[in-house]
């Protein structure tokens, strides 16, 4: 058979397969044209930002632009006993330009990072240059070792050396509170500056307990909501909207008035007697705080998606288990239980992954004991000003979350949210 | 949720305690909300009952930091809702316009690269807050548009989508396309087609996905702090700095209006939830 004969052609005598082929092109670029405002406007002002926030974590070229001569000529180098002194010249070169431009400040300030002392060593230097006492006709390599001691110190030609390099992953081993040392190692800072990974792990574990909480607290009243009347369930259903769509800074700020000292809370454990009048816990502005408000702002994202599946959930379905000489509890764990997983997954899912952020409530109720890593972001963005650190933070907490978006997606893929 | 007679006693008593458990989340759920309304009147200006408060004294009560909110000295509320409405307001716009648009584009059959394009435009609803705004605000600050408004309804506008695109999809999956192809063969061009046939029928979710992103922009702190200046305050962010310094009643009557408000669009939602079920035949 050949394939002339079997071909079926338009109106127009064009063979009906290119035609479709062209419709279906057509079609094809009509749909992504109706996307596309909005794909390049969240590439634009999203997606992009987002890449600038790693070109910014991992960037050090600041040095590598001071000092562009001496770094060419430290290439050869071994950096094992004190340069030679073509390097001495050239950092002189160097370190000539940067007074002229006044940046030698900013060279103290970061060399000074790398390896303490610098600052002093690099102002004598400076005090010299300015007054012209070094001569370039003569051995620059000695008079410079004159000017400090630490100019002869091969320590401190290292660490000038290991600036050299345009990115660097200092912002990350600092995260986790390591460093580059000396030898090029990655090796932890001493035990009580280890602030970082505290905070790590109490993001984590905060996450982890609010998301069991939600779910602990969740489930029941999901499942109370499925299976009363429509009558009934509409109106409690109110109590896990009206929080939803209630302002977050509003519930946050009737727990600061519940948990305080003096608070509604705490006179209620007066009265019944479980504490004395003047000896009340401090339940706010530590970590207490953070769970207790942010179970109950999470709460309705554990509910809703949990809502939803058991709401498809027969109750015929139990009532068959029963007839089949179950106990209500063997029924319910065997058949309502193992329907509900989907509605568990995406609830949990939705709960950690918005509790792994948190940044608002943590700040307000959470105390020194209560902050959380995004705390810290915040803290670095708009106090110390290291934007290169925060950036480098919030990637590693990116990845973290798109870890478990991507698991989301495959359990429960993302067209399946549902909203109210 | 009456028991069968038959119910033995030891059901009978679990089942009793999951009522009791249920009703313990529920005012766990909605008693902090009404801690608020009492105390906004609170006449003395601690945030705690006062005596007369516990004894229904009527002298305990006054209106006072409700005039404090509106008319009070230097006060900034005034300022801050007329830049939250305003904020809000464009912001809604906006992300109801691209989101609606966007949709209309994924829920077509022959979207190409369609899980990777869904994704990307939902990530500003899973990525945390925080890096959302640190990525913001280093674009905004380098277009030059930190501590405008411009920049802020812009950033509203990323943070809003996600929700108008979630809730237009589910509408439109639900919506028969033979409509539209009526329409067509009876000789409407595609805009008109969309005006009259389309969007009154997907406008319960175009209209609920605009309260949601309506909500986040009203609602949101962490990246206006980022972007806001002095003249951008807005309502999220004086209750933020209130909580942090000043701990005055005046933030309890805001509280007080703000849940008002959010119950009025928790009904216009769900209205418009039962509304947009009934015209997709969805009969629960």
């Amino acid at each position: 058979m050949s394939s002339e004969t079997k071909q079926i052609l338009t109106t127009d005598g064009i063979p009906l397969e290119i035609s479709l082929k062209k419709a279906e092109r057509k079609n094809k670029i009509k749909a992504f044209l109706l996307v596309a405002p909005l794909l390049l406007f969240l590439i634009i002002t999203y997606v992009f930002p987002i890449g600038e926030m790693f070109t910014r974590s991992i960037d050090d070229k600041m040095i590598t632009n001071m000092l562009p001569k001496t770094f060419k000529s430290m290439e050869q180098w071994d950096g094992k006993e004190l340069p030679s002194e073509e390097v001495f010249a050239s950092f002189l070169s160097d370190f000539k330009i940067l007074v002229e431009n006044k940046k030698h400040g900013k060279l103290a300030q970061r060399l000074n990072k790398e390896k303490n002392g610098f600052t002093s060593v690099v102002k004598k230097l400076f005090r010299q240059v300015k007054r012209n006492k070094i001569d370039e006709t003569q051995n620059i390599k000695e008079q410079i070792m004159k000017v400090h001691k630490r100019w002869r110190d091969v320590e401190y030609w290292q660490a000038i050396k290991r600036t050299a390099p345009p990115y660097t992953s200092a912002k990350y081993l600092k995260a986790m509170d390591m460093y580059l040392n000396e030898d090029n190692k990655i090796v932890q800072v001493s035990e009580d500056r280890r602030i970082h990974r505290i905070l790590w792990l109490r993001t984590v574990e905060v996450a982890f307990f609010v998301t069991v909480f939600c779910f602990l607290m969740g489930y029941p009243i999901a499942h109370l909501l499925a299976t009363l009347p429509m009558k009934y369930s509409n109106l409690l259903m109110i109590c896990v909207l009206l929080p939803f769509w209630t302002s977050l800074l509003v519930r946050t700020a009737s727990w600061m008035i519940l948990l305080q000292q003096q608070g509604v809370v705490n006179d209620f454990f007066v009265i019944i007697g479980l504490v004395s009048d003047d000896n009340r816990p401090e339940m706010m502005y530590n970590k207490v705080g953070t769970y207790v408000a942010m179970t109950q702002i999470l709460l309705p994202f554990m509910v809703l998606p949990l809502y939803s599946v058991m709401k498809t959930i027969s109750p015929s379905l139990m009532r068959a288990g029963k007839s089949l000489g179950g106990t209500p509890f063997v029924a319910f764990w065997k058949v309502y239980f193992p329907l509900t997983i989907p509605g568990i997954g995406a609830g949990c899912l939705l709960v950690f992954i918005l509790a792994i952020g948190y940044y608002i409530t943590p700040a307000l109720v959470g105390g020194a004991s209560g902050t959380l890593i995004s705390n810290q972001i915040a803290y670095h963005m708009k106090t110390t000003l290291d934007w290169s650190f925060a950036s480098a933070m919030g990637l590693m907490l990116l990845g973290g979350v798109l870890v478990i978006y991507w698991l989301y997606n495959k359990l429960v893929g993302v067209d399946n949210i549902k909203l109210g | 949720m009456a028991l069968p007679k038959y119910t033995e006693t030891r059901y009978r008593i679990w089942h009793y305690f999951y009522i009791a458990i249920c009703s313990l989340v529920f005012i766990f759920l909605i008693a902090p909300l009404f801690v608020i309304f009492p105390l906004s009147f609170n006449a003395e200006e601690f945030l705690v009952f006062s005596e007369g408060m516990k004894n229904l004294d009527p002298d305990a009560f006054s209106l006072r930091w409700y005039k404090d909110m509106v008319y009070g000295t230097k006060n900034p509320w005034g300022l801050a809702a007329k830049n939250s409405f305003i904020i809000a307001i464009f912001a809604t716009l906006g992300s109801v316009i691209l989101g609606t648009v966007a949709a209309l584009g994924l829920s077509s059959r022959h979207m190409p690269f369609k899980g990777i394009i869904m994704a990307t435009l939902i990530s500003p609803m899973i990525v945390p807050l925080i890096i959302s705004g640190v990525a913001i605000f280093f674009f905004m600050a380098k277009a030059g548009l930190a501590a405008t408004h411009t920049g802020i309804v812009l950033a509203h506008i990323i943070l809003g989508t996600p929700f108008v695109v979630i809730t237009v999809t589910a509408t439109l999956s639900g919506f028969d396309h033979s409509v539209t192809r009526a329409a067509a063969s009876l000789g409407s061009n595609p805009v008109n087609t969309f005006m009259k046939v389309t969007l009154p029928l997907i406008l319960p979710g175009v209209i609920s996905g605009g309260l949601f992103a309506f909500v986040t922009s009203f609602d949101e702190v962490v990246v206006v702090l980022f972007l806001a200046g002095l003249e951008n305050t807005t309502i999220p962010v004086q209750m933020w700095t209130g909580l942090r310094e000043q701990l005055s009643p005046t933030i309890l009557s805001v509280a007080t209006c703000l849940i008002v408000l959010s119950t009025l669009i928790l009904i216009s939602a769900e209205l418009l939830r039962r509304r947009s079920e009934r015209l997709r035949g969805i009969n629960r």
